[in-house]
């Protein structure tokens, strides 16, 4: 883990998602306070970035349409966008991983049965499904991550699976078998520990994929609801005034891109850290 | 060979009917029904059963979908509820204008990424090889819909170079025959340029790996010692190994692909599938989203069975691997 750090890649991505996620953190300390708090709004709104406006308060990144502050809305929805795309990859890594060791650990129907399942969900157009389900059930965040979470383990699965059978074909299981221990011990105490580490590598590049999804969902509407904050609906609703007021849809668009280049720089240096050649894990995303 | 496709085409129908079937138990577990839409708020209960009835929505579920997958399986699709229209005559209008913003940008990011890929390869470790690995971690982090908006924002509003919605201008049908062409390739400039410098990024990055690993090979430095020029050795030997895992990932890239052109599409209004499926969603125009779902589907399959295909040509071990399992 430590020579990822040493590596520059996984130090500007570190430096990258670090930065993102204390702006998150401390968004009421270094923000004006309320990401939906407008003042006087024909006065306030499209402002240019580093105006002061007539209260008296500066824009580091100007206003919106409503006279919010743009700097405040984005460390707001970093919240949201680094939740959701943390929050969905654990419950990814959880199922995927479950669902990998069982089919990998035991032989048999239930084996077979897992496989397939994994093999036909990972054939389903992952955007079109999101599409269909943000749209039939009302969208929220809790939503969105549950849906990013079921439509995103079968990489992780697939990964698992297949660490899973090389591993327990290797000395040290037949030396814990041997030792009396059961099954389903050699699994959760032997197999899966050593198991785990490219799961880490396509776990860092998932939360990217994971972000960008959440903020396509909320720029189509079918994700986070205005007024709560999202990089997503705040490109929406910079898109209609792209020609006045640019910096709406360029600020929430530029920190995506930040935090995704953060998460791959990352990935890449702990994949090469660990010396793993994983399979591409794709981008199903934008 | 022949008995490689028709596998993976049948697992292809498996999947496609699977997507079907899931869409179909999807619409009818979420809350709200066509009746509902259909009728509007204002509807009593009496019209709401009587709605219900008269699509059939009362009867059992493995009735309904049965009956469902006839008509859909003899191409009857429904209407769609917000536009009156025939869901298959949208759809049929619509896959067109999406397998050729696919293809061609697949053509493009392919091409554009093999050669990237190349140049860092060849200039491994150094200042190149660097700004171009930044480069294209940068385009492969960006969101398709927000360059989409900022290349408008570009060509269109400041520049006044390039028109921003739509596959043709209002004035389509007034154009000559070559005036048209080329104002289908002004529609197509913008929407395509998204997509392919997202898929550049991708591609090179892959292509880079894929370079490195077969530089290593033996036969590389077989083929310098018989002292061959450094590029001949590239083109020649290293580049035809290194197409292999990237025409693979080809396939694999796929699904991104046209997940991604979802996103271009209705950013750019350009008439697709993508923008009728994001807009029957949107509108809860049921039979549209199961025939757009259906179409999208197939479009997957038909692209990764072609990917199947061109591996196989291109690499004869899969081929041999392939029969072997047969």
């Amino acid at each position: 883990m430590t020579a990822a750090l040493h590596d520059r890649r996984g130090q500007v991505g570190l430096a990258l998602l670090l930065g993102v996620t204390i702006a998150a953190l401390a968004a009421p300390l270094v923000t004006g306070g309320d990401p939906n708090a407008a003042g006087d709004v024909v006065a306030t709104r499209f402002l240019a970035p580093l105006t002061r406006d007539v209260h008296g308060v500066v824009h580091p990144l100007g206003t919106d349409r409503f006279g919010r502050d743009v700097w405040t809305r984005l460390a707001y929805g970093a919240r949201i966008s680094l939740a959701v795309g943390v929050l969905s990859m654990i419950l990814s890594v959880a199922v995927g991983t479950t669902i990998g060791a069982v089919a990998g650990w035991w032989r048999g129907w239930v084996a077979t049965v897992l496989t397939g399942v994994t093999d036909f969900a990972l054939a389903l157009p992952r955007v079109v499904l999101l599409l269909l389900l943000a749209a039939l059930w009302r969208p929220n965040a809790g939503l969105v991550v549950l849906l990013l979470g079921a439509t995103g383990w079968m990489p992780v699965a697939r990964l698992v699976h297949g660490e899973v059978r090389a591993l327990s074909a290797r000395p040290f299981v037949e030396g814990a078998q041997s030792l009396g221990a059961r099954p389903h011990r050699v699994l959760w105490r032997h197999v899966l520990p050593n198991a785990l580490t490219p799961v880490i590598v396509a776990a860092a590049l998932g939360v990217g994929n994971a972000i960008l999804l959440e903020a396509g969902l909320s720029y189509l509407g079918l994700g986070v609801q205005p007024p709560t904050p999202s990089w997503g609906n705040m490109i929406a609703s910079g898109r209609d005034t792209l020609v006045n007021a640019p910096w709406v849809a360029t600020a929430p668009g530029v920190m995506l891109v930040l935090v995704v280049v953060g998460c791959t720089l990352l990935g890449d240096a702990l994949r090469d850290a660990i010396g793993h050649r994983s399979s591409v894990v794709g981008r199903h995303a934008l | 060979m022949l008995r490689m496709i028709a596998r993976r085409a049948l697992t292809g129908l498996v999947v496609i009917a699977g997507v079907v079937t899931l869409t179909f138990l999807l619409l009818h577990a979420a809350p709200g029904d066509p009746a509902e839409q259909l009728l509007g708020p204002t509807a009593t209960a009496e019209q709401l059963a009587a709605g219900r009835h008269a699509l059939g929505l009362d009867r059992p579920l493995p009735v309904q979908y049965l009956s469902w997958l006839g008509r859909f399986g003899r191409g009857d699709w429904g209407t769609s509820l917000a536009t009156g229209r025939p869901a298959r005559a949208m759809l049929g209008g619509a896959w067109p204008a999406t397998a050729r913003l696919v293809l061609l940008s697949l053509i493009l990011s392919y091409g554009l990424g093999l050669a990237i890929g190349a140049i860092q390869a060849a200039r491994h470790r150094t200042r190149v090889d660097t700004t171009l690995s930044i480069a294209s971690v940068t385009l492969v982090a960006l969101p398709g819909y927000w360059l989409g908006l900022m290349l408008v924002a570009l060509f269109t509003y400041l520049l006044r170079a390039l028109p921003a919605f739509g596959a043709a201008g209002f004035d389509v049908d007034e154009l000559g025959s070559w005036a048209r062409f080329a104002d289908g390739l002004r529609h197509l400039a913008l929407p395509l340029a998204t997509l392919t410098l997202i898929g550049t990024g991708a591609a090179a990055r892959f292509a880079r790996g894929a370079m490195l690993d077969a530089l290593e090979q033996p036969f590389v430095v077989a083929a310098r010692a018989k002292g061959l020029t450094g590029t001949r050795v590239l083109v020649h030997h290293v580049l035809r190994h290194a197409v292999i895992p990237v025409v693979t990932l080809l396939g694999l890239s796929l699904p991104a692909l046209f997940s991604g052109a979802v996103f271009v599409e209705a950013v750019f209004a350009w008439p697709g599938v993508g923008r009728v499926l994001v807009e029957a969603v949107q509108a809860r125009d049921y039979p549209v989203v199961m025939a757009a779902t259906a179409v999208s589907a197939t479009l997957v399959v038909v692209g990764n069975l072609a990917a199947d295909v061109v591996t196989g040509l291109v690499d004869p071990r899969v081929r041999a691997i392939e029969e072997r399992s047969a």
